[in-house]
């Protein structure tokens, strides 16, 4: 089967800096997948590599199949959803949408039709009369999105979408997103540097770090099995644990990873465990975060709200699951 | 512990004395009506262009109603319309005819070059290309109006560095084939009306770049990018995206271009021909003439042609970018 896109050995440098560096990569037609890293990662590099608005200095890409080196953005049938939506300010919201039909030449009465159910379809019936800028953020949000997706484009990407919206406003369109992508069946490829959000809507997430790809797989994958300490690191936050410690527990010499919410926490009188002290409590409304130092390795430990919890400063033994610990890939 | 010098005392009171005096009482008086120290920053400036300015634009208006009585030339200062009457005769129409469509083809022609200008000032340029591109466009400004019109009718006479360069390149059939053109030809370049149409464009042309690239700069580059995204050809692009958002920029750089146009008499008095610009006829009609009423009235019609002109751009939408 022919890859939605495909990157062989891509490498975009900029001077001397080199934004995306060999990078890898296969998404797979239909699939639901994250770019995840933090800013200055080359995700967003790499996004903008599909869409055509940066050519690579090395390496080949391929867009179902077709090479796509030196072809124009508006020449990919690929279409993006922008950060900050780049709507465009002297057309209402009907012709915004329409934008894409209109320079193809499609008919007026026929894309304004297109574009009325492309609104119906981000559940904005009725608002192609309005300014972009009387719209509020997540509406402006929708009708990039409805924009981008009237003209059926075979990748659709998206970058950092939600990014300007509150949390709940966040979590609505993360669901919404997700439902849509799995009615309409396009290849969504998404930026986020928040991994809450692509664990919760990817089908498979790639972890970027300086240009390069960590690690990519489903998001079970990323966040129970990290290859190396970034990406445990950088996917909900886990412990990373050094080799002479993780010796003592899985008798290799190998970096560990342990989820917070894997270690339990006891008074220092309940018996064996590694023993550590309560720093200080995060209270987080459903959980509590505790944050540990044990002999001068720092830890976290997630705890159901209501747990009955030391006080802090107290002594406190730390037991896990030994088959919780995970280890990792990375050279000790 | 350092933090504590800097924190208030336990003693220190909530709320601070006023600082006394008339100082402070105005202080707290601009602070508690932030209208009345706005009204007394505006009024002097409101003043000057009230009485001054606007005052002096009415009297020229009034003056416009009288008439000149031809055997005494006394003015008669009785409302009349004659003199606008006397406007409409067939030389004078020729005159306003004339300016008007001096003044639109310098628009035209400045929007046409000053807009690449502005597009690769306000995309490209960084740093010091972007000082270099102010110093480029002000530079010219600073130095004086008359020296540079000199300049150029130097340049564009019969002997000028243009007339030896197309010679250089044999190109002389050019010019020669151009001049002998009717209306826009002539003697040489610096008496016809291509000579005035070029000075015109190289004297105005900052006016029009400053606010195209303005317009330019406000227009973000994902804008660009989303069109060209959502399938648009640069050709596209620039007809439904950059032109319409930099409309609001050529419009007030035409508005400069084209008034500035209508009023001047200096240009056209020392490079092109013998035959009369509004401006001109304004000077002649007030000085030698003597006939204060024609040359007001002959200065009524740029104010009424822009006010058309503004009018029309916003039908036309120009402003709806803003």
């Amino acid at each position: 089967m022919t890859s939605a896109v495909s990157f062989q050995k891509v490498s975009r440098h900029f001077g001397s800096v080199r934004a995306v560096d060999a990078v890898d990569l296969d998404i797979v037609p239909g699939e639901f997948f994250a770019m995840l890293g933090p800013s200055g990662s080359g995700k967003t590099t790499c996004l903008r590599l599909i869409a055509g608005f940066e050519q690579p200095t090395s390496g080949s890409i391929s867009i179902f199949g077709e090479r796509a080196e030196g072809v124009p953005p508006y020449r990919r049938n690929v279409n993006t959803v922008f950060q900050d939506y780049a709507l465009f300010p002297h057309l209402n919201v009907l012709d915004n949408v329409a934008y894409g039909l209109m320079v193809k030449g499609v008919g007026k009465p026929e894309r304004h039709k297109a574009a009325e159910e492309a609104l119906s379809l981000v559940r904005l019936p009725g608002y192609g009369a309005r300014r972009p800028g009387q719209l509020s953020g997540g509406q402006r949000q929708r009708v990039a999105l409805a924009r981008a997706l009237v003209n059926q484009p075979k990748v659709l990407l998206l970058d950092e979408p939600l990014g300007a919206l509150d949390l709940k406003l966040r979590e609505n369109m993360q669901e919404e997103l997700k439902s849509l992508q799995k009615a309409l069946g396009i290849t969504f490829v998404f930026v986020t540097h928040d991994q809450g959000e692509a664990l919760s809507m990817a089908d498979r997430v790639a972890v970027f770090n300086d240009g390069k790809i960590m690690q990519i797989g489903t998001p079970e994958d990323i966040y129970q099995r990290p290859k190396t300490r970034f990406v445990a690191d950088f996917v909900g936050s886990s412990n990373v644990l050094p080799p002479d410690f993780v010796q003592l527990y899985s008798g290799q010499h190998r970096w560990g990873s342990l989820r917070p919410e894997s270690i339990r926490v006891g008074r220092a009188a309940s018996g064996e465990g590694v023993s550590a002290r309560l720093v200080s409590t995060n209270y987080l409304g459903a959980t509590t975060k505790l944050a540990l130092d044990a002999d001068g390795l720092r830890l976290h430990a997630i705890v159901p709200a209501g747990t009955a919890l030391p006080v802090e400063g107290e002594a406190v033994v730390l037991t896990f699951n030994r088959e919780h610990l995970h280890l990792m890939d990375e050279p000790a | 512990m350092s933090l504590d010098a800097a924190m208030p005392r336990a003693s220190a009171p909530a709320i601070l004395p006023g600082s006394g005096g008339l100082r402070g009482a105005l202080s707290d008086l601009f602070w508690r009506k932030p209208k009345v120290l706005l009204l007394l920053m505006l009024l002097p400036p409101v003043l000057w262009l009230g009485i001054v300015y606007i005052g002096s634009l009415f009297a020229l208006l009034a003056q416009s109603f009288f008439s000149i009585d031809e055997y005494s030339g006394l003015i008669n200062r009785q409302f009349t319309l004659k003199t606008y009457g006397d406007l409409l005769q067939a030389a004078n129409l020729d005159i306003i005819l004339r300016t008007v469509t001096m003044a639109a083809l310098v628009t035209l022609a400045s929007a046409i070059i000053a807009f690449p200008i502005a597009y690769y000032a306000a995309r490209y340029a960084r740093g010091r290309w972007k000082a270099l591109f102010y110093l480029g466009i002000m530079l010219p400004l600073w130095s004086s109006y008359l020296v540079k019109i000199y300049a150029w009718k130097l340049i564009l006479a019969k002997e000028g560095i243009l007339t030896w360069l197309f010679g250089k390149l044999h190109l002389q059939w050019l010019i020669d084939a151009w001049l002998s053109l009717p209306v826009v030809g002539g003697n040489s370049l610096s008496v016809s009306f291509t000579g005035t149409f070029i000075v015109f464009v190289y004297v105005w042309l900052p006016f029009m770049i400053l606010p195209v690239q303005a317009a330019l700069e406000r227009v973000p580059g994902n804008l660009v990018e989303a069109s060209s995204d959502l399938g648009a050809s640069p050709g596209q692009t620039f007809r439904n995206v950059l032109f319409p958002l930099a409309l609001p920029g050529i419009v007030a750089g035409s508005i400069f271009t084209f008034s500035l146009t209508l009023g001047d008499y200096i240009i056209p008095q020392i490079i092109g021909t013998s035959r009369l610009f509004i401006g001109q006829a304004v000077y002649s009609q007030q000085g030698t003439a003597g006939n204060i009423p024609l040359a007001a009235a002959f200065t009524v019609v740029p104010i009424v042609i822009m006010g058309f002109y503004l009018w029309g751009a916003k039908r036309m939408g120009a402003f709806d970018a803003l």
